[in-house]
């Protein structure tokens, strides 16, 4: 399945679709497997697999904690990208979250290739803008891939137009000026955002950064197409007495959140 | 100062259709969260540098507060007895205030802030230079001042964290990763992220996303005009070769520019070598890095085949970064610059020299210029005149010195 068909399905529900992040290779890969096929089971609509790098700037403690035990572990781009396709082979959409560095080394068009190979949907680049670097979006193009980049509040109209003129698959609406990371409030910026961005495009616009509960689920599912929640699940993995625990965790905050963007 | 020409020299001739690019390096590749504030920075500069307001309020200050023009010293003995004879002159950035070149560039980002409005600044540090010359330059502005400094580099540097606790900034130890500069790089980034609408970030060097590597370039340029100046009045000709350390590559930059169409004029960077690069444990990130991104520019850095950032290691803090600014990048591609590694032990063989011949303790970074330039000396013989940037003075460093010559005592005290 795309993410677009996804949105499609969700929309046709009447719901906003969710979207649940975590790293490859933690705790480990396969465990990090299992994890995002339970979040998929427990009504998770697209996964974001996490690429490991030394160097998340836009990534608060919690997912910096899991990163670097990651990549101590030795996780690896291959990892990933078995990460993606056993997840892919539930049927369930899955697009990479990757900063730049670690996708220019192993080249934008072999990881673009690689990645569609997998079963791959797509590309979420946090640190890579598109006016940024011209090689990414034909690689991209080339093998179908999702190109998501990422709008803020701060953006001007002209850099959101920019930038969705750029996206597929979806646009990543940061919900508030900050780090991934939980948060009591996901900011009133986000529905003005939302509202900006779709005023450019016709793609579904999912809003992520601090988003843990099922609550604030049902919020932002009022005005976005897509929820995303990433450091909340990972928090899950990382107070888990045991991998077996984090994945039941997992699970269970993934149905609470299934039952958030149904809630109206 | 001298009037700050545009980002464009005969090497980046192509930054007017591709802004803060220098050949394929540099650029700007950070979170869209950031780009409006890298913009404004942009604008404000761009306004700022064409304001005859502005420049003479940055050149009272370099006057008057830092003490400039910085004089140059002849190196007579240390040339003579530790560098084959060459002529060695010293431009002396250690005596600005503060102890070192990073004052040029603080005091202009501080105005820049200030009129851009904006009530708080943060910076990173590493050696804690950048640090004390940030936290000096927000007191006397009345700036709130937040710097990230790596753990390992607080324990390092304890002298400089005194002096920014002193001067009334906020100290944080950064504690992820290797606990030094390129970890402390990272959570000012994450707090800019998060603070942008209230708070500028001072960067230290000329590394980052456009337009630090052209703003604090331009900022440090007047190392070298001053100097080139001063080399002719005092030899009546230019150097022969210009060397400078280089970490992030800001005072590098900043004596090299002047010179860069003086194609006589050598251009030598010399790299933190750490316990040698064949040791893997090393700063050299020119010398054996390869092209990538790190915090928010395309230049070389030290990478593993996955891409990820492989923690660097010098005895000297302001030097241990795994990442170069990328016009450094650009000067070593096109042969302009030539880059060589130094390690630790030949680093602070040169910093004894200089104690023992000239009177003047060297930070440590700017001791591998010297060490830099005693290689030359011998290459280049006794005819030869050789510049170097003495980017800082070695207060600071005297507890890691004393530990290295082994002047201490078995409970660590420096006694008899």
């Amino acid at each position: 399945m795309t993410t677009s068909v996804a949105f499609e399905k969700a929309r046709a529900e009447g719901r906003a679709a969710l979207v649940g992040y975590l790293p490859a290779g933690y705790p480990s890969v396969d465990e990090s497997i299992a994890a995002l096929r339970a979040m998929i089971d427990a009504g998770v609509d697209i996964v974001e697999v996490g690429l490991p790098y030394s160097d998340p700037l836009i990534d608060g403690p919690v997912i910096q904690t899991a990163v670097d035990a990651a990549l101590r572990a030795g996780t690896t781009t291959t990892d990933v990208l078995r990460v993606v396709e056993a997840v892919a082979a539930t049927g369930a959409p899955a697009v990479v979250m990757s900063y730049w560095n670690p996708l220019d080394r192993y080249g934008a068009r072999a990881f673009a290739r690689d990645l569609a190979a997998a079963g791959g949907s797509g590309v979420i680049t946090p640190d890579l803008t598109p006016d940024a670097d011209d090689s990414w979006v034909p690689a991209a193009r080339e093998h179908g891939l999702d190109t998501v980049f990422l709008v803020a509040p701060s953006s001007t109209d002209e850099r959101i137009a920019m930038t969705t003129a750029a996206c597929r698959g979806f646009v990543y609406a940061t919900s508030v000026m900050g780090v991934t990371g939980t948060r009591e409030q996901v900011g009133d910026a986000a529905a003005g955002l939302v509202e900006r961005t779709r005023a450019t495009t016709e793609l579904p616009v999912a809003v992520g950064l601090g988003v843990s509960n099922a609550v604030q689920a049902t919020e932002i599912a009022a005005f976005a197409d897509g929820v995303v929640v990433g450091s909340a699940f990972v928090r899950r993995l990382l107070d888990a007495a045991d991998p077996a625990a984090g994945v039941a965790s997992v699970a269970a905050l993934a149905a609470d959140l299934a039952g958030g963007v149904r809630e109206r | 100062m001298d009037t700050m020409p545009d980002n464009g020299h005969v090497l980046s001739a192509d930054s007017t259709d591709r802004p803060g690019r220098f050949g394929p390096y540099g650029g700007r590749y950070v979170p869209e969260a950031l780009i409006a504030a890298l913009d404004e920075l942009d604008r404000e500069y761009a306004a700022a540098r064409q304001d005859p307001a502005f420049t003479a309020e940055l050149d009272h200050l370099l006057t008057t507060y830092t003490g400039r023009p910085t004089p140059i010293t002849e190196a007579a003995r240390f040339g003579a007895e530790a560098a084959g004879g060459a002529r060695v002159l010293l431009k002396r950035e250690d005596l600005n205030h503060t102890g070192s070149h990073k004052i040029n560039n603080v005091l202009g980002q501080a105005l820049l802030t200030k009129r851009i409005g904006k009530p708080r600044v943060i910076a990173e540090t590493g050696a804690g230079q950048h640090g004390v010359a940030t936290a000096t330059a927000a007191a006397l502005m009345g700036l709130e001042c937040v710097i990230y400094m790596g753990e390992e580099d607080t324990r390092r540097q304890a002298l400089n964290v005194a002096r920014m606790r002193l001067l009334g900034a906020t100290v944080i130890p950064v504690t992820t990763g290797s606990r030094t500069l390129k970890d402390a790089i990272n959570e000012a980034l994450r707090d800019w992220v998060t603070n942008v609408a209230t708070t500028n970030y001072v960067f230290g060097t000329v590394a980052g996303p456009h337009p630090f590597p052209t703003l604090v370039r331009d900022l440090q340029r007047v190392i070298g005009v001053e100097a080139r100046q001063q080399v002719l009045d005092l030899t009546g000709r230019l150097p022969d070769a210009v060397a400078a350390c280089v970490g992030g590559g800001s005072n590098a930059i900043g004596i090299f520019h002047a010179f860069i169409d003086d194609a006589d004029v050598a251009l030598y960077g010399f790299e933190a070598g750490g316990d040698g690069v064949a040791t893997g444990r090393h700063a050299a990130t020119i010398t054996a890095g390869s092209p990538g991104v790190l915090h928010g520019a395309r230049s070389y850095l030290l990478q593993d085949e996955m891409g990820q950032t492989i923690e660097s290691h010098s005895i000297s803090a302001g030097l241990d970064y795994p990442g170069v600014g990328p016009e450094h990048a650009w000067l070593k591609d096109s042969g302009r610059a030539t880059y060589e590694p130094v390690d630790d032990a030949d680093a602070m063989e040169a910093f004894r020299l200089l104690c023992r011949t000239e009177g003047i303790i060297p930070a440590i970074e700017s001791s591998h210029a010297l060490a830099g330039a005693r290689r030359l000396g011998e290459r280049l013989g006794p005819d030869a005149t050789i510049l170097v940037n003495l980017s800082g003075r070695g207060d600071k460093d005297v507890d890691t010195a004393a530990k290295w010559f082994g002047l201490m005592n078995e409970s660590g005290e420096v006694g008899a």
